[in-house]
């Protein structure tokens, strides 16, 4: 079949001009060194918003119950399962030295430092970013957001800062109790599995963090790495959210983008994040 | 092999009623001049019908106003557009789908900033107001949105309610008050629908609802995107008289978009006509009703 060279009204079509790679190349940095600036613009509005009237304490209480209360489900079973496998997998592994006592500082470790807040912020990611984006993304596509502004209030304060105060503040409620559970599933597995007491399990945990040293006298180091991760993740998640909701384009269809996009994207910020923080924070707080 | 398919019924013509009065529409579904003609001679009909009913009392004062304004994108959506709406007066902008009737609504709530010229609200030229000052613009101002653009997640009275708690220091009972007041404006029993969400209400009475908060604080100027679009016949008659009670009974200023030549017709002193990214139309419906112009003829005609 000949491809037709011309539209149907006897118009040439214009033969399409290839741009140069550099210029293609200083584009596609272009637009992407905007996406960034976009994005850490609404974060600043969100968070400067905190502080100045009015206050929509309302919408944030709401939104506590959405993103803290309505996740504490996923979070219970996702800490008690992580901390059961992680006590069996490790009463394998130290049984081989005969070291089977220690597997309460293993598991302490593992759930403090890392796994309670990084398991915590893929669900939270996963069940609230989607739900985040989605509600924004209909909202923006039915004109909502429109309809905000043109009644006079600013849809970043309005929608944008009660949900990223209510991430800052749920996501490490929802770590301290992934941690507990996680910790509590190890002891499960260890009372039944391998008949460790306990008191001697519990014991165990108090050590690993006793000997992960204290930062300001008191606050045990472990408990500084593992609340400031879900801060950070809190922020991560409700701002990548809340972006690309309200930068939905394209009727119903760029609400289901805008929602992969979201827990895509925060879960991978959530990974790569988490590793810069791991490698500061042990560096500032004396460990060991 | 191919897939049996039943015969289609023959669609029923919506121009039939006019073809027997003017014959036949021609092969190719261009409709013949006399059919064209009656079309226009209906619109002009519809255009005496309103008559008395658009006339206002006002000093025709501009209260909104595009001054050469130029808007690109991707591609240019407006150059060199100059519009006025006066004061009470009810002002139209028709033209074809996609070509940025809507855009110069939000450059008017500046939810746009023009590329070049000048956007004036009682005077005062907005494009160079910051975003909180663009706020207390916007409260001169009702928007009713294409789909009413209710807030899902509260009932028909938080949203009325919206704008006042916002801007107003009232208490609320007076809040309650104004929201019926509002309500039974628009033709709606309060009582009925107040604690209902917007999902549970039709298409006509969610648009109903958007009038009522656009309205809720008292605004100079209320526009209208589409306000009859998706409505059928009924709703949409329901809806042209309501726009045109508001005129009359609180003496706002009404712009409305729409392709709906007929309501045009029927509520608007002025009408614009945007077209290839110019307002080349811009004057009274008898005017446009008695252009000679190929373009408004085939505009009013329709193909």
């Amino acid at each position: 079949m000949p491809i037709p060279n011309s539209t149907v009204a006897g118009t040439p079509i214009p033969p399409i001009e290839l741009s140069s790679f550099p210029t293609r190349l200083n584009d596609a940095a272009k637009s992407k060194v905007l996406v960034i600036q976009d994005y850490f613009t609404l974060a600043g509005k969100a968070l400067r918003f905190i502080f100045s009237r009015p206050f929509y304490g309302q919408d944030v209480i709401q939104q506590m119950d959405e993103i803290g209360v309505k996740s504490l489900g996923i979070v219970l079973l996702t800490g008690l399962f992580t901390g059961m496998v992680l006590a069996l997998q490790a009463s394998l592994q130290l049984k081989a030295f005969g070291a089977t006592m220690y597997v309460g500082n293993l598991v302490s470790a593992s759930m403090i430092r890392e796994l309670g807040p990084v398991l915590a912020g893929l669900m939270v990611a996963g069940r609230v970013g989607s739900g985040i984006a989605a509600e924004l993304g209909s909202m923006r596509v039915t004109e909502q957001i429109d309809a905000l502004n043109t009644l006079g209030t600013d849809p970043i304060k309005k929608l944008v800062t009660p949900r990223v105060v209510a991430a800052l503040i749920m996501l490490p409620v929802l770590t301290i109790i992934n941690d507990f559970v996680g910790i509590l599933g190890g002891n499960i597995i260890a009372t039944v599995n391998m008949g460790l007491p306990s008191a001697q399990y519990w014991r165990t945990i108090w050590e690993q963090l006793a000997t992960d040293g204290f930062a300001f006298r008191y606050i045990p180091n472990d408990f500084i790495q593992g609340l400031s991760k879900p801060l950070v993740f809190g922020a991560i998640i409700s701002i990548t959210a809340c972006y690309f909701g309200l930068g939905t384009t394209g009727g119903t269809e760029g609400v289901g983008q805008s929602t992969t996009k979201t827990v895509v994207s925060a879960s991978i910020l959530i990974l790569i994040v988490d590793y810069f923080i791991t490698q500061l924070l042990l560096s500032v707080l004396s460990y060991g | 092999m191919t897939p049996k398919v039943p015969p289609v019924p023959p669609v029923p013509n919506d121009s039939s009623d006019l073809e027997r009065r003017t014959g036949p529409t021609q092969p190719g579904g261009r409709k013949t001049a006399a059919v064209r003609a009656a079309i226009r001679n209906e619109l002009a009909a519809e255009v005496a019908a309103g008559r008395e009913d658009r006339e206002v009392e006002s000093d025709h004062a501009p209260v909104a106003e595009l001054q050469n304004v130029w808007l690109a994108f991707d591609q240019p959506i407006l150059e060199d557009v100059s519009f006025i709406a006066r004061r009470g007066e009810t002002t139209a902008m028709v033209g074809e789908s996609g070509t940025g009737k809507s855009t110069t609504l939000k450059l008017l709530l500046r939810l746009l900033v023009p590329d070049r010229g000048k956007v004036l609200i009682d005077g005062e030229d907005i494009t160079t107001l910051s975003f909180d000052e663009a706020l207390k613009v916007r409260q001169k101002m009702g928007m009713v949105f294409q789909g009413a653009a209710l807030f899902d997640s509260m009932t028909i009275f938080e949203n009325v309610a919206y704008p006042l708690r916002e801007h107003t220091d009232m208490d609320e009972d007076e809040i309650e008050q104004r929201v019926r007041e509002k309500l039974q404006i628009v033709d709606l029993d309060p009582d009925q629908i107040m604690e209902q969400l917007p999902s549970e209400l039709s298409g006509g009475m969610r648009k109903r609802v958007g009038v009522a908060r656009g309205i809720a604080n008292n605004p100079e100027i209320i526009l209208y995107d589409e306000p009859t679009s998706g409505l059928d016949p009924l709703s949409t008659g329901t809806i042209a008289r309501l726009i045109m009670k508001l005129q009359r009974e609180l003496g706002v200023t009404s712009i409305v978009v729409s392709h709906d030549i007929r309501a045009v017709f029927r509520m608007a002193n002025k009408v614009a006509l945007l077209h290839d990214h110019h307002i080349p139309f811009f004057g009274t419906p008898e005017e446009m009703a008695g252009s000679e112009d190929p373009y408004i003829k085939d505009f009013l005609g329709g193909h």
